[in-house]
């Protein structure tokens, strides 16, 4: 195993919105395995930069909180997509998507990939 | 939006920052808890699991950081901590802060309360629609260089000239109107059909007047003011249509103009009549009668002087035209809002100049009391500077403690500006507002006055943040540390002060010159040759109703009836009447000719007044030659008239003019009148204004049923006048009486005495703060200067320096930073004098003995300011001095 990726700027977001849209509701804990579970290991993400992404998604309407207990029995709060959360979703997929098409045409010469 | 939302959340969540971490706490909490078991389960011990977890996290106090800085605003919370510091600093000195307050909310408080007038008066002083394309247009002669429009000649000007899209005049007037309580004269305007098109302003009610309803054949029609509707029909809306009887004729009302609507030249008239220029009003048709003025909207694209040129032309063809009623008639133009407010604006910009400088002088003084207070905070700035803070943050720090200390200040300053302003206000006579000034009615701390106190804080927080940072950057922030190692800053600051000082000086002199130019012009003002005795004198107007006295033969039985009945009341000295009061105005003019001489078509123009046989000697006027009217000298009687001294110094130099005759520019036959008598020149301009010749007539050859009644008392002579009103409506209770007061009041509440008192004390009182602020700025920077020379003064002594030698060279500092500030500001003033060359009345601009009493006053202040720290020099003992250091 080499050495882990650290998170690209700007992506956190997406993929806690990602996380969020395939689990319904988490808490902070679950979406920080999750991801890392999701990158097969290869990022190293420190779990404790997922909360002031959260508490910023919060802040932006895109994911609302409330209290709930874990499913070992612990006290934890619980995250959800709202609509906005949703919508923004769907806009910065599109948004990633397009990027890594273009950034893919690039680094494999110019001709349609078809 | 989506950012927007946050940064609002942000903003908000500062206030529930401790809520927000407790629950933070708690969630991290529960995440170390899941991964604790979680490891658990995967097989570490209890000790490994929580060390795994805490690292997987990044740090615990790493994240609560990174959560916190998500969850506020970084940088207001640094501001907040800041603010705070500032505070404590601001009140651990409340000597330096109620000083430094106090000294700029002065300063503030004045400047914005005179541009609250400055904004009212000379910004917003028309409220029409696109009022910079309203003009006041009339005629001019030399006498009068804005005299006023004869109807012909308006009628010939606006058919002739072609830069104007319309063009109307209006004339004051006064009805008599039955009210519940009785006759009452009302003021009133009479204007042409277009003139409420032409301002551009809409009745509120009911309708403007037609085209045509000027004209002799149309209805007799009245528009009224928001006040008269209010105060007279009780705010009816069925107001309109409804008739209304005027001095007893009957007019019908066609409309009520808002309440917003003031019409400054002449803002009192409650009734809004159309012209109806005729014959009967013998002044309407003839060329060379003069009581229009008129206002005009000027096409788009034409200026004012363009306009004037076009109107001058017109003026001379008319003159070749009709040369014996147009010659040396030419025209004014100028904008309407000249006409309004042009006889103020130079008092206003002198105050705001003044009060500009006191804010001045009061930053100056706080800027240098910042200097010692950052002098004295050396130690403070080093440690902390030592301590890791960044120049930027220290400098924050005096940008926030200058922000606060203005802030504080501004709001201190605003609040007492809107006193000021409601004070200054109260100040001005009612009748003068209302007539003259209806602008001033929404004064107030609205949107410009608050942009401009705006200003002054944001102008006020750079020079306070800037001077310490300035001072801190000049000296090593280390050095501070150091002991006794000041010299070097020490002798730049004593610059800085110094500088500030002369500055300070300079800007007091010039208000003092200002001060005392004023103050003496107002003096001499108030000692002009009246040329009567002005005490114990009642005066009121009378209007007999034109029906009842529609006769000459009736109003002169019935004026002398009414003085017969007032000479007999008790305490009543004498009882005369004028038809204009003495010190109102240079006007209602005549054009005269003498017979016998050559006469090249001229116009002699004398002021005219008709006044009864006892006038002068109720007003106490010297007889200089002949004599004066007697009692029967009515129509019956040979013509005659009184003739004032500049009148034969200027037709009759060295001649004796008893005995000539004379007449109206034609010399008709019934208008030669003989002169019998010359009298001092009774003062019948307002106080400024020049003595023109002026010719009285007996008023029983020339009876009018308005005058001016002017009874002589031997007891207070304002209780006299309900009993005078009383007796008056006794006889006729269908007479109007309007104006009462006295001779006194009457000068001292005159606009002219008003604007010169109030500008010489508005000023005096700047003047009178500057000095000892002046003189606070000098005492604090030699004392400064002395505190840090303290160990050079000891050892001077040490070496044999005479107490005396010390106490001259502290002095000597002083007197030279006075002497030089004094220079300056005298210079200055010949400068800023040339403001006040228009507000002068009998005063030069140099006039020497202000300017040396200036300059005695501040080298006296400024000895004295000096004189503490000298004493406290000589009397420093040299062995503690060396010790203490």
């Amino acid at each position: 195993m080499g050495e882990k990726a650290d998170v690209w700027q700007g992506t956190l977001a997406l993929m806690v919105l990602k996380t969020l849209e395939g689990l319904g509701s988490l808490h902070g804990y679950g979406i920080a395995r999750r991801i890392e579970q999701i990158s097969g290991d290869v990022l190293s993400l420190n779990y404790g930069t997922v909360y002031p992404a959260l508490l910023k998604l919060e802040q932006e309407g895109a994911i609302v909180s409330e209290w709930g207990v874990s499913e070992n029995n612990r006290k934890a709060k619980f995250y959800k997509l709202t609509r906005v959360g949703r919508k923004q979703l769907e806009q910065e997929t599109n948004n990633w998507e397009q990027t890594t098409a273009i950034l893919a045409r690039f680094l494999h010469g110019t001709e349609d990939p078809a | 939006m989506k950012k927007l939302r946050a940064a609002l959340r942000r903003l908000v969540g500062m206030f529930s920052a401790e809520r927000r971490e407790r629950e933070f706490a708690s969630e991290i909490e529960g995440h170390l808890e899941m991964h604790i078991d979680d490891n658990v389960r995967a097989g570490m011990t209890a000790e490994e699991a929580r060390r795994y977890a805490l690292v997987k996290l990044g740090g615990l106090e790493k994240t609560r950081q990174a959560y916190h800085d998500r969850g506020s605003v970084p940088f207001f919370e640094t501001l907040m901590q800041d603010l705070s510091f500032a505070a404590r600093q601001l009140w651990k000195n409340p000597g330096f802060t109620i000083t430094a307050v106090l000294m700029l909310s002065l300063g503030i408080a004045g400047s914005v309360a005179i541009f609250a007038f400055v904004d009212a008066a000379l910004l917003r002083p028309l409220p029409y629609p696109e009022p910079n394309g309203l003009v006041d247009v009339t005629e001019s002669v030399a006498m009068f260089p804005h005299a006023n429009l004869s109807y012909p000649d308006y009628l010939d000007w606006k058919r002739m000239n072609r830069s104007f899209r319309s063009f109307d005049v209006y004339r004051g007037t006064g009805y008599l109107l039955n009210t519940p309580s009785g006759i009452e004269p009302v003021a009133g305007e009479q204007v042409t059909d277009g003139f409420f098109h032409t301002l551009g302003i809409a009745p509120l009610l009911g309708r403007d007047f037609y085209l045509g309803e000027d004209l002799l054949s149309a209805p007799r029609t009245v528009i009224l003011s928001y006040s008269a509707w209010q105060k007279r029909f009780s705010g009816r809306k069925d107001v309109v249509g409804q008739a209304v009887s005027l001095s007893g004729m009957p007019y019908t009302i066609v409309g009520v103009m808002p309440d917003s609507f003031e019409f400054a030249p002449r803002n009192n008239a409650e009734f809004w009549t159309t012209m109806h220029a005729s014959s009967a009003n013998g002044c309407d048709l003839r060329r060379s009668c003069h009581g229009l003025v008129g206002v005009a909207r000027m096409k788009d694209g034409v200026t004012v002087a363009a306009a004037l040129a076009d109107m001058k032309a017109i003026a001379q063809q008319l003159e070749r035209q009709y040369p014996d009623d147009n010659r040396g008639q030419g025209a004014v133009v100028q904008p309407l809002s000249e006409l309004v407010v042009g006889d103020i604006r130079p008092i206003l910009l002198l105050l705001l100049t003044g009060a500009g400088l006191l804010l001045l002088i009061a930053c100056v003084n706080v800027a240098s009391l910042l200097l010692v207070r950052s002098e004295s905070r050396r130690k403070e700035i080093a440690v902390r500077g030592a301590l890791g803070a960044s120049p930027l943050r220290l400098a924050r720090q005096f940008v926030t403690e200058g922000v606060l200390l203005v802030f504080g200040s501004n709001l201190l300053g605003l609040a007492c500006a809107f006193f000021a302003s409601r004070m200054l206000l109260r100040l001005i006579p009612k009748d003068m507002v209302v007539l003259h000034m209806p602008y001033l009615r929404d004064l107030g701390l609205n949107f410009h006055v608050m942009c401009f106190a705006a200003g002054i804080a944001l102008l006020a927080t750079a020079i306070f943040s800037l001077t310490p940072m300035v001072r801190l950057s000049f000296g090593e922030v280390q050095e501070g540390l150091t002991e006794g190692s000041r010299g070097s800053s020490g002798v730049l600051w004593r610059k800085i002060g110094a500088n500030l000082t002369v500055l300070e000086l300079a800007t007091a002199t010039v208000l003092l010159v200002g001060a005392g130019l004023l103050g003496k012009s107002f003096y001499h003002l108030l000692h002009v040759d009246l040329n009567f005795e002005p005490d114990h004198l009642s005066i009121l107007s009378v209007a007999l109703p034109d029906k009842t006295y529609a006769k000459d033969e009736q109003m002169v039985a019935a004026r002398r009836q009414l003085l017969e009945r007032i000479s007999v009341l008790p305490g009543v000295v004498s009882a005369a009447t004028t038809s204009t009061l003495p010190t109102t105005y240079n006007g209602n003019t005549e054009w005269i000719r003498f017979v016998g001489r050559e006469y090249n078509g001229k116009h002699n123009e004398v002021n005219e007044r008709d006044v009864t046989p006892n006038f002068f000697s109720t007003m106490k006027t010297r007889l200089i030659r002949g004599r004066f009217f007697v009692p029967d000298e009515d129509g019956t009687k040979p013509r005659v008239v009184i003739v004032n001294q500049a009148f034969v110094k200027q037709y009759f130099p060295n001649q004796d003019p008893l005995g000539t005759r004379i007449g109206d520019t034609a010399l008709s036959p019934k208008s030669i009148k003989e002169i019998v008598g010359v009298v001092d020149d009774l003062r019948e301009a307002a106080l400024d204004e020049p003595i023109l010749p002026a010719v009285y007539f007996p008023a029983d050859q020339n009876p009018e049923t308005y005058f001016n009644l002017i009874v002589r008392t031997t007891q207070d002579e304002k209780t006299l006048l309900p009993t005078l009103v009383a007796t008056i409506h006794q006889f006729d209770a269908g007479i109007g009486t309007a104006d009462e007061t006295t001779m006194m009041m009457y000068i001292n509440e005159s606009q002219t005495a008003y604007l010169h008192r109030s500008s010489a004390w508005l000023v005096g009182g700047f003047a009178a703060i500057a000095l000892p602020l002046g003189m606070i700025g000098l005492y604090g920077v030699i004392a400064y200067s002395v505190s840090q020379r303290t160990r050079e003064i000891g050892v001077r002594m040490a070496l044999g320096a005479q107490r005396e030698i010390v106490q001259r060279m502290v002095l000597k500092e002083g007197g030279r930073l006075a002497v030089v500030g004094i220079v300056v500001g005298l210079v200055c003033s010949l400068a800023a004098t040339l403001l006040l060359r228009s507000v002068l009345f009998g005063v030069q601009t140099w006039d020497l003995g202000t300017l040396g009493g200036v300059a005695l006053l501040l080298a006296i202040a400024a000895l004295l300011a000096s004189y503490v720290p000298a004493r406290r020099a000589a009397s420093i003992d040299p062995m503690e001095a060396l010790r203490s250091e």
